[in-house]
């Protein structure tokens, strides 16, 4: 137990419950609707959802593993809330049931009579399967959710006991679990994403939604922490240095993004094959290339700018506006994925999004209120705690 | 000791703690001048000392984003202005194959001009001395102490009073520190001949070995095996064969792929009589002969077949192709004088496709009908 850190757990406001509720409401009801007049939109949406939820929930879990693994002390008081979020890969198993009942809907390699005519789909079929899909589906969930249990239960633990043995299995459990978070959402990325246009192929794709996945993970937590610290409800002596540590870190993966999401773009762009330039110039044709101009701009340029000076990444108000866009940034990054499979004439955006869209927000305020409701928002047993709190630049 | 000129006050402490606190206190007292040194970058102590925030951003963004513009300038230049090539197809300004130049010259150049200003502004280079090297004190923060100097020129400066007021914040071995003699009369080391010479020596033996293994070791067994391998090359002597010779003939009775005999070879009255144009007159080929007429006979003939070329006069004057001997040759005798030349003329059977030769014919036949236009043609 640290004493010399003051700490005493306040609730979350009623307020925010029931705003979460009520969007959580709101978003069943126009997704549920939309399942039953266009279920086909609705799939492609749902796709979109599931995505986004799990990047932050992966992504989260991936910062408290690095921050294990590193043995960083300046994340520590605020790893509870990535771990408060990790928690949104609990109900991944629920988001994804009406798509594994929907397959047909999204995947065109799931319609057997094409594979059989398709040379370069009965080739991939012995990967791209709908019962090798559902497989590799369920033990990544399986897999996420594991180590996602495993390392929660220590930290809490520690919470009670400020037993140091706690980190250091936890540390080993981190280990592990890198490897694993690697190869698992690289193929999760090439499932759910790039298999949508399964004559396409990208070998970088696996790295390009890791980074957006990161990134929405960060994002998420800079967020929450700047919003509960304002309000006092994380411990006192979260300051300026680690607002401009998480701040860097922002920046530095909206660069690893762009630096990705180009190399990506040049050497598809450069070799000119037909079999691969057809997925850029499908987002390129039409109204598309609006959104795809809007993903430069949203996703790069915006988070680039307003935090490449040293004052904005400390700035408490430009990390919360900044947190956000990039949170709405990968939102559209996922829709840019995903929806040209849906309309390949132009984008469409109406209330079956919007829809989604609040779905997504209030299944992330409950669950991060359901988590934090009987936990500490700090882990008060971790032995790096104070130090943590010290951090200067 | 007296006539030597102080530069500051020294004093060490144990611990990082001891040394934020002493830093504060030296920074609340109001002093500018002072300098903290530790063995490792100790956490918080800019906030500590109260300084400012660095201005070598400023230097990184202004040299980063001259580089971005270099880069673009540069690649715009050689690509499309100065040296235009198509590369697969693409534009020749096209913004996408400059980007990894921009990013890495914006990169390198903010790195290099970040390191060289601090080097220049800050640090005085080409000074390469200060007045704590290779004193106990610098031998002591470089280990695992941690000390403050404060400056004799700072405008608080009293040796007393400073004296005293390190002892009280628990600096111990308090030492004023000598601006050294030799030191201030020293001629900068980076100006000394030796240097100089270092510089020019290092300049030659790296430009030399370059020019060597570029220009003459790569030309040396065993670097240029690549250059010389064992195959046949055409019109090279080869001992592979009997005769010597790198070419060969194709076997006897037969032909090889695609080429076809020319059956009326020094018998232009039957080719005349026998032959007949396969093409149609379509546009595609009236195009085809046009492209081919136009690179092969319009040197002599004109580009209008009436022998007006420049080169008339100065070889015996190519014919025109509208003579009435010309105009009532068939198809089949003018094809031939294609194949075979005639006069002065040498054969285009290597240069023209038999198909080519023919469009070759329809063209001509076009260009005469053009000179002796009947009514119904423009109907």
């Amino acid at each position: 137990m640290n004493s010399s850190v003051e700490y005493t757990k306040k609730q979350l406001p009623k307020k925010l419950s029931q705003v979460g509720i009520a969007l959580l409401i709101l978003g069943l009801v126009l997704s549920v609707a939309a399942y039953i007049l266009e279920p086909v939109r609705s799939a492609f949406n749902n796709a979109i959802m599931l995505m986004f939820l799990s990047s932050i929930g992966v992504g989260s879990l991936f910062f408290v593993a690095l921050e294990y693994l590193g043995g960083a002390v300046w994340s520590t008081p605020f790893r509870r809330i990535s771990e408060f979020l990790a928690a949104v890969l609990l109900i991944l198993p629920i988001v994804v049931l009406p798509l594994l009942f929907n397959l047909h809907d999204l995947f065109h390699w799931t319609h057997l009579d094409v594979v059989e005519s398709d040379k370069i789909l009965s080739g991939k079929s012995g990967y791209l399967n709908a019962s090798f899909f559902i497989i590799r589906t369920v033990a990544f969930y399986a897999i996420w959710i594991l180590f996602f249990v495993l390392i929660t239960r220590n930290s809490y633990k520690q919470d009670l006991s400020g037993d140091q043995k706690l980190t250091a299995k936890n540390i080993k459990l981190s280990a592990i679990f890198m490897p694993l978070f690697a190869i698992t959402v690289t193929f999760s990325a090439i499932d759910w994403l790039m298999s949508l246009e399964p004559h396409w192929f990208s070998t970088i794709f696996g790295v390009y939604y890791f980074s957006g996945t990161v990134l929405a993970g960060l994002a998420a937590v800079t967020f929450i922490v700047v919003v509960l610290n304002e309000n006092g409800y994380l411990a006192k002596g979260i300051i300026k240095d680690h607002y401009y540590s998480l701040g860097a870190l922002l920046f530095a993966f909206t660069n690893f993004w762009a630096y990705i999401a180009f190399s990506q773009f040049l050497l598809i762009w450069y070799a000119n094959l037909p079999e691969e330039t057809v997925w850029f110039l499908q987002r390129w044709e039409g109204s598309w290339i609006a959104v795809s101009l809007a993903l430069l701009l949203i996703r790069f340029l915006i988070p680039y700018f307003g935090l490449l000076s040293q004052p904005s990444k400390m700035n408490p108000k430009r990390l919360k506006t900044i947190s956000i866009v990039i949170l709405f940034a990968h939102f559209l990054d996922l829709y840019w994925l995903i929806m040209p499979t849906y309309s390949r004439d132009g984008f469409v955006f109406g209330w079956i999004e919007i829809g989604f869209l609040i779905l997504t927000v209030g299944l992330l305020i409950t669950v991060f209120i359901l988590r934090s409701k009987n936990t500490n928002m700090i882990a008060i047993g971790d032995p790096k705690l104070k130090r943590g709190l010290n951090f200067r630049m | 000791m007296s006539d030597k000129k102080l530069f500051g006050f020294t004093a060490i402490f144990d611990t990082p703690d001891e040394i934020i606190h002493a830093a504060k206190s030296v920074a609340g007292k109001g002093y500018k001048k002072f300098d903290v040194n530790t063995p490792y970058p100790v956490h918080g102590m800019d906030d500590a000392m109260k300084l400012p925030p660095s201005k070598l951003g400023y230097a990184s963004l202004v040299f980063g984003l001259s580089g971005t513009l270099a880069a673009v300038l540069l690649m715009f230049w050689m690509s499309a202005v100065d040296y235009q090539i198509v590369i697969g197809g693409k534009p020749f300004f096209s913004f996408p194959a400059y980007v990894p130049v921009i990013f890495e010259v914006t990169v390198l150049s903010a790195a290099i001009a970040t390191v060289l200003t601090m080097l220049i502004v800050y640090f005085k280079f080409p000074n390469i001395s200060h007045p704590l090297h290779e004193t106990e004190y610098m031998k002591k923060v470089s280990l695992d102490k941690y000390g403050v100097c404060i400056q004799a020129d700072d405008t608080l400066f009293n040796e007393e009073e400073v004296k005293l007021f390190l002892s009280e914040i628990g600096g111990k071995e308090i030492k004023p520190i000598y601006f050294d003699d030799e030191e201030i009369s020293a001629v900068k080391t980076v100006f000394e001949p030796k240097f100089i010479g270092l510089l020019i020596a290092v300049a030659l033996i790296v430009s030399g070995t370059v020019y060597f293994s570029l220009n003459k070791l790569m030309f040396m067994t065993p670097f240029n095996w690549m250059m010389s391998q064992e195959k046949g090359i055409v019109q090279e002597k080869n001992n592979f064969f009997a005769d010597g010779f790198g070419m060969r003939k194709p076997v006897e009775g037969t032909i090889s792929r695609g080429e076809f005999p020319y059956q009326y070879k020094g018998d232009p009255e039957t080719a005349g009589r026998l032959l007949k144009n396969p093409l149609l007159p379509s546009e595609v080929n009236f195009n085809l002969g046009k492209a081919k007429f136009d690179i092969y006979c319009s040197p002599c003939h004109g580009y209008f077949g009436e022998g007006d070329s420049r080169l008339n006069g100065q070889f015996p004057n190519p014919p025109s192709l509208h003579s009435e001997k010309a105009s009532n040759w068939s198809d089949g005798r003018i094809y031939h004088i294609i194949t075979e030349g005639q006069n002065i003329m040498p054969s285009h059977a290597r240069q023209l496709s038999r198909e080519e030769r023919w469009a070759v014919v329809l063209y001509i036949r076009a260009l005469q009908r053009s000179l002796n236009a009947k009514e119904s043609d423009l109907e």
